[in-house]
């Protein structure tokens, strides 16, 4: 009999902590089939983020930095730049990427690092209780905007398209969580993020819109559901750059 | 190499410029800092001489950057430096906090100007609190070196990468304006540089199992083990590396107490005094952090008075006094935002206490 599926090589056999339904599990374990398959887990980096994936290095079986709350692409820069035979990746959340971090972000791709850059996107601060992401929808209730977000408090900022207006980004891609098929393209949009930095192409990031079914206050099945009704209308998916 | 000096020959460099080399010839590997002044020239330097030297020179987007950048390099495990003054390092309080939470290595450098706010690029030594009492969030400390002279700040870089290493701790060098500034001769010796096995390096996990770098440990008890193993260090480098300077104390009834740039008037005051046939000496405390209390406690000691004198309101002379235990009295002179006490205010200060 032959084995036709596993768990990766490059994932521990820890349970997560992820509430049911979360998109981080899913997207972790992408992260960790793209590195297999690439052949470069003992040449990866990670910098985890600061958010519910701040634990990740208790999931990856590869070496790990944390960073401080929006800081991973300094650390990433750094790493890299000292260690280009390495595969450096930072995987963050939107308040990581798009709020606190947003400096770090926009000069680690002007600067058009080598890096791979996984960009968690569910609208909603999972870690420290649904409070509004930068990327939150308007008229979506979280724990600081309760009578739902109002264009005062920001519009749902679009950092994958700012970002691909930057000449030393080479790649950008928005993927989704919400069906099978479209966790397949979010494989292949993952294995094209680390094959470019692998060939030296350049700064490359896939957006994942995620779901959070706990600060969303629905069933992972509604939130697979809101990601394919709602989310997308404001953050399109595909090829961005 | 000839520009920057052979070894043997004096040359003429500015306190950031000789930080600048030093550092470099301690085995730097990567600078990472973000313009301010009075410390640009140590930023120029470096990125005239490290990509020459194959090493990694970025001008960050932001001393947060900047800070965060080394804490990467310093997570792969080679030498890293950032520099900065005074409201720049208050920028970099978050890194230099995780940087101790996670053990790393660095050497961030402040070349300290007037205060609080943006203040103005007077010398000034206002930033003792904040660099020796810990600066950023959580139980740590950096280690703290004041140089002197420009020749002694070329010297205190070895020892700042070497006590990096050695403890696995942020290390501070606290100049001034006036010292980053001012040029003085000196000959580029080189110092000693040692390797230190760095197994925990982020290098991709090649034949061993996957490192982590991290400060978070949210398991009930680990953290508090951890920051005990910290307080440990902390008790060994306290008991091991206390450096300071001193001149003609043993019989003196007033001892002068001053570090970094203002001990060098203080230094010049104590002479004149001492030729005039008054029994005054004279401390400089090298290391702030941890403070040489070793220089205060000497048993058996005839009655002595101590005058402190800062580019401060009062910093360091906390610590002399903690130092001191009420076995003496502590009495202070200090002016900061742009004054520099004078020769003439500390001899002022000096007869009332007679
Ligand atoms: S709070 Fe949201 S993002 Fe965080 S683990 Fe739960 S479902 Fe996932």
């Amino acid at each position: 009999m032959e084995k036709i599926y596993s768990r990766p090589r490059s994932l521990r056999e820890n349970p997560t902590h992820y509430c049911p339904g979360c998109g981080h599990g899913i997207a972790h374990k992408l992260v960790a089939q793209v590195v297999d398959e690439l052949d470069i887990r003992e040449k990866v980096i990670a910098i985890a983020p600061v958010g519910c994936a701040v634990i990740a290095y208790d999931y990856w079986d590869f070496d790990c930095s944390e960073a401080a709350h929006g800081r991973a692409l300094a650390v990433a820069t750094a790493i890299k730049r000292l260690r280009p035979e390495n595969v450096v990746f930072t995987y963050q959340g939107d308040g990581d990427l798009a709020a606190i971090g947003t400096n770090e972000t926009i000069h680690a791709a002007n600067r058009g690092e080598n890096l791979t850059v996984i960009f968690i996107n569910n609208a909603v601060y999972g870690m420290t209780g649904g409070q509004m992401a930068p990327t939150t929808l308007l008229g979506q209730k979280t724990a600081t905007t309760p009578r739902g977000r109002v264009a005062q408090e920001g519009l749902p900022l679009k950092i994958s398209e700012l970002l691909a207006g930057l000449g030393g980004v080479k790649y950008v891609e928005r993927v989704s969580m919400h069906a099978p098929a479209e966790v397949l393209k979010a494989k292949r949009a993952l294995t094209q993020a680390f094959q470019n930095q692998i060939d030296g192409v350049g700064f490359s990031l896939v957006e994942i819109l995620s779901p959070c079914p706990t600060y969303w206050g629905k069933s992972p099945q509604k939130s697979a559901e809101w990601i394919r009704d709602v989310m997308i209308k404001e953050f399109p998916l595909g090829r961005i750059k | 190499m000839s520009a920057r000096g052979n070894g043997h020959a004096k040359i003429l460099m500015t306190g950031n410029e000789a930080i600048a080399e030093g550092a470099i010839r301690a085995g730097c590997r990567f600078y990472a800092g973000y313009p301010i002044t009075p410390q640009n020239e140590l930023t120029a330097y470096m990125a005239r001489h490290m990509p020459q030297e194959g090493r990694v020179f970025i001008q960050a987007e932001s001393e947060l950057a900047a800070v965060n950048m080394v804490f990467g390099a310093s997570a792969t495990g080679v030498r890293a430096m950032t520099s900065s003054s005074s409201p720049g390092i208050s920028l970099k309080q978050e890194g230099i906090s995780y940087l101790a939470g996670c053990r790393l290595p660095a050497v961030i450098v402040n070349i300290m100007r007037g205060g609080p706010g943006l203040g103005n690029i007077a010398p000034s030594q206002a930033d003792y609190f904040q660099a020796t009492k810990g600066g950023g969030h959580g139980d740590y400390h950096s280690i703290v070196l004041a140089p002197a002279s420009v020749e002694e700040a070329y010297r205190t870089m070895f020892d700042a990468f070497d006590l990096a290493d050695t403890y696995r701790t942020p290390v501070m060098v606290l100049g001034d304006g006036m010292l980053g500034q001012m040029m003085e001769p000196l000959i580029l010796e080189k110092g000693p540089v040692r390797q230190h096995a760095k197994t925990w390096a982020l290098t991709g996990c090649r034949g061993r199992k996957p490192n982590i770098v991290r400060s978070l440990f949210l398991k009930e008890g680990v953290l508090e083990a951890l920051n005990l193993q910290l307080q440990k260090k902390y008790k060994a480098i306290q008991q091991k590396e206390q450096r300071w300077e001193e001149l003609l104390v043993e019989d003196a009834s007033v001892i002068l107490v001053a570090y970094g740039g203002m001990a060098r008037i203080v230094k010049e005051a104590v002479r004149g005094l001492r030729a005039g046939h008054k029994k005054i000496g004279f401390i400089r405390p090298i290391s702030l952090w941890p403070f040489p209390v070793k220089a205060f406690r000497r048993p058996g000691k005839k009655s002595v008075k101590y005058l402190v004198v800062e580019m401060s309101y009062g910093q360091m002379v906390e610590d002399v006094r903690l130092a001191v235990e009420c076995r003496a009295p502590v009495e202070f002179f200090g002016r900061s935002g742009g004054g520099i006490p004078t020769e003439e205010e500390i001899l002022k200060k000096l007869h009332t206490m007679s």
